[in-house]
């Protein structure tokens, strides 16, 4: 029957429905602040965001977008195509061209139709693809549409990758390598610098999605590969506005002047409506404060080094590195999912996170930081894991 | 040139290690509806596969991978 492959997915949600828990899609009734809210009825910190700048809540955006909005009307009613291309919107490109330093520029309505219409549209059939294993869904998706061959390689694993495209022999130098900039999940850091020199070595082209990392990393915020200093290896960027610069909406920049022609061939870029003139405004604005104001990104690793030490001195098991995203993994479904429901009952809201979206077998209480949280706030979460820890709900190194 | 006994008999030494019900394996052993492997443990496998045969196997040719017995075609046609 139809119906019947969601028989799991419909068992679990029962089961969670009858533990009274409601992790996926708990419904927010208001923000508070860029990291408070009250979420299915409990204050809450928010640490289970992307809004990584917190710059959702900065005055100059939010009169930047009510500006827009009395201005353009709440849509553009159509696709960039058609007749949803406003200046605003070419302006976001030129200006997100100017910040990546490069000519070239496509804005999409999401990160995702960003991320997976390139994929999709960059190499077609016959071309090869070599895809990081842990890509983020967009990029999975992106690449299957798109008809190239797709071979993986081990996660942030550049010897794997070289031996793959030694394997390829002739066709390696015409072959899309694809990485991220900090990995969504485990809030790893893509060994950049070694899968560039791969590439030096071996020829292809390099994609590498930004989405985690822009405004996070690199002396201006570009991201990974600017940290890295790798970016004249890059040939296409990724990104999206809805994390670091709070809005919505995605982007790909490029030096290859291919990109102007690459544009009309992207379907998700042609069959969809372009974005709203105050979300395009507001992150052009999040996009000057990004680059105007660096000690944002200083306060964000001051929290980042914060709640990753103040975790990890505890013995819980966290990622090898300090990142925006800290996240706890455990082995035990049941039991992930009542450490979830007791951090927010302490108030605190973390990402819950099960296989297939972590990337092995294992659950993940995902800890996001904003440069807006306080020092008091970040303590207020290491608390909570220590209150888990003190009621046994977690153990020490290991996951549980 | 190795034939398509040879990749049958290596594919399913390889599979022991994450056949948790001591199937007796064949060709026509599915991966997934008889063996039980999740998807994780078919990527885990491909790249047992992958490593020993010095190949990549494009992701492509999974949806027309069922048995056993499919998969040792597609190696041998990827290693020819
Ligand atoms: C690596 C990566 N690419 C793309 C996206 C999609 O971005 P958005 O949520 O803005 O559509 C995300 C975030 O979910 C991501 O983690």
């Amino acid at each position: 029957m139809l119906f019947d492959k969601f028989k799991p997915m419909a068992d679990f949600q029962a089961e969670l429905a009858e533990r009274n828990v409601a992790p996926f899609g708990a419904v927010t009734e208001k923000i508070l602040s860029a990291t408070e809210g009250v979420v299915q009825g409990h204050n809450v910190i928010l640490a289970g965001t992307n809004n990584y700048l917190g710059l959702s809540f900065d005055p100059r955006c939010i009169k930047a977008a009510q500006d827009a909005a009395t201005r353009w009307g709440t849509g553009t009613t159509g696709s960039r195509l058609a007749n949803g291309s406003f200046v605003e919107h070419q302006a976001l490109e030129t200006e997100i061209a100017q910040f990546y330093g490069v000519d070239n520029a496509i804005v999409f309505s999401t990160g995702y139709t960003a991320t997976m219409g390139m994929c999709a549209t960059l190499a077609g059939p016959g071309d090869v693809i070599l895809l990081d294993a842990d890509s983020h869904a967009s990029i999975y998706t992106g690449v299957k549409l798109s008809g190239a061959e797709i071979i993986r390689f081990k996660h942030s694993d550049p010897e794997d990758l070289a031996k793959r495209l030694r394997r390829l022999g002739d066709r390696a130098h015409q072959a899309l390598i694809i990485a991220e900039g900090i990995y969504s999940m485990l809030g790893d850091v893509a060994p950049l610098r070694e899968i560039a020199a791969v590439k030096r070595e071996y020829g292809g082209y390099l994609f590498v999605d930004e989405a985690h990392s822009m405004g996070v990393m690199g002396a201006t915020g570009r991201g990974a590969a600017q940290a890295a200093g790798i970016e004249a290896d890059v040939d296409f960027f990724c990104g999206t506005f809805s994390k670091s610069l709070g809005a919505i909406g995605g982007f790909c920049v490029s030096r290859h002047a291919e990109l102007a022609a690459i544009r009309f061939c992207i379907k998700s870029y042609i069959f969809t409506a372009s974005s709203s003139p105050s979300i395009i405004a507001s992150t052009r604005e999040a996009l000057r404060i990004t680059a105007a104001e660096p000690e944002l990104q200083t306060k964000l690793w001051d929290n980042c080094n914060r709640l990753y030490h103040g975790l990890k001195s505890m013995g819980l098991p966290v990622g090898p590195t300090a990142s925006p995203v800290v996240a706890v993994t455990l082995e035990d479904r049941s039991r992930t999912i009542d450490c979830w429901k007791a951090l927010m009952q302490a108030g605190v809201y973390v990402n819950l996170v099960i296989p297939p979206a972590s990337p092995s077998t294992n659950f993940l209480l995902r800890n996001s930081v904003s440069a807006a949280h306080s020092s008091a706030q970040i303590d207020t979460i290491i608390a909570a894991y220590a209150d888990l820890k003190a009621a046994g709900l977690i153990t020490g190194t290991q996951a549980d | 040139m190795t034939d398509y006994l040879e990749y049958l008999n290596f594919l399913c030494s390889a599979l022991e290690s994450q056949n948790k019900n001591k199937l007796v394996l064949s060709e026509d052993t599915s991966l997934v509806a008889d063996i039980g492997l999740s998807s994780l443990e078919v990527m885990e496998f491909i790249e047992k596969i992958e490593d020993h045969f010095d190949i990549s196997i494009p992701l492509n040719i999974l949806p027309d991978v069922n048995t056993i017995g499919d998969l040792a075609t597609k190696v041998k046609q990827l290693n020819l």
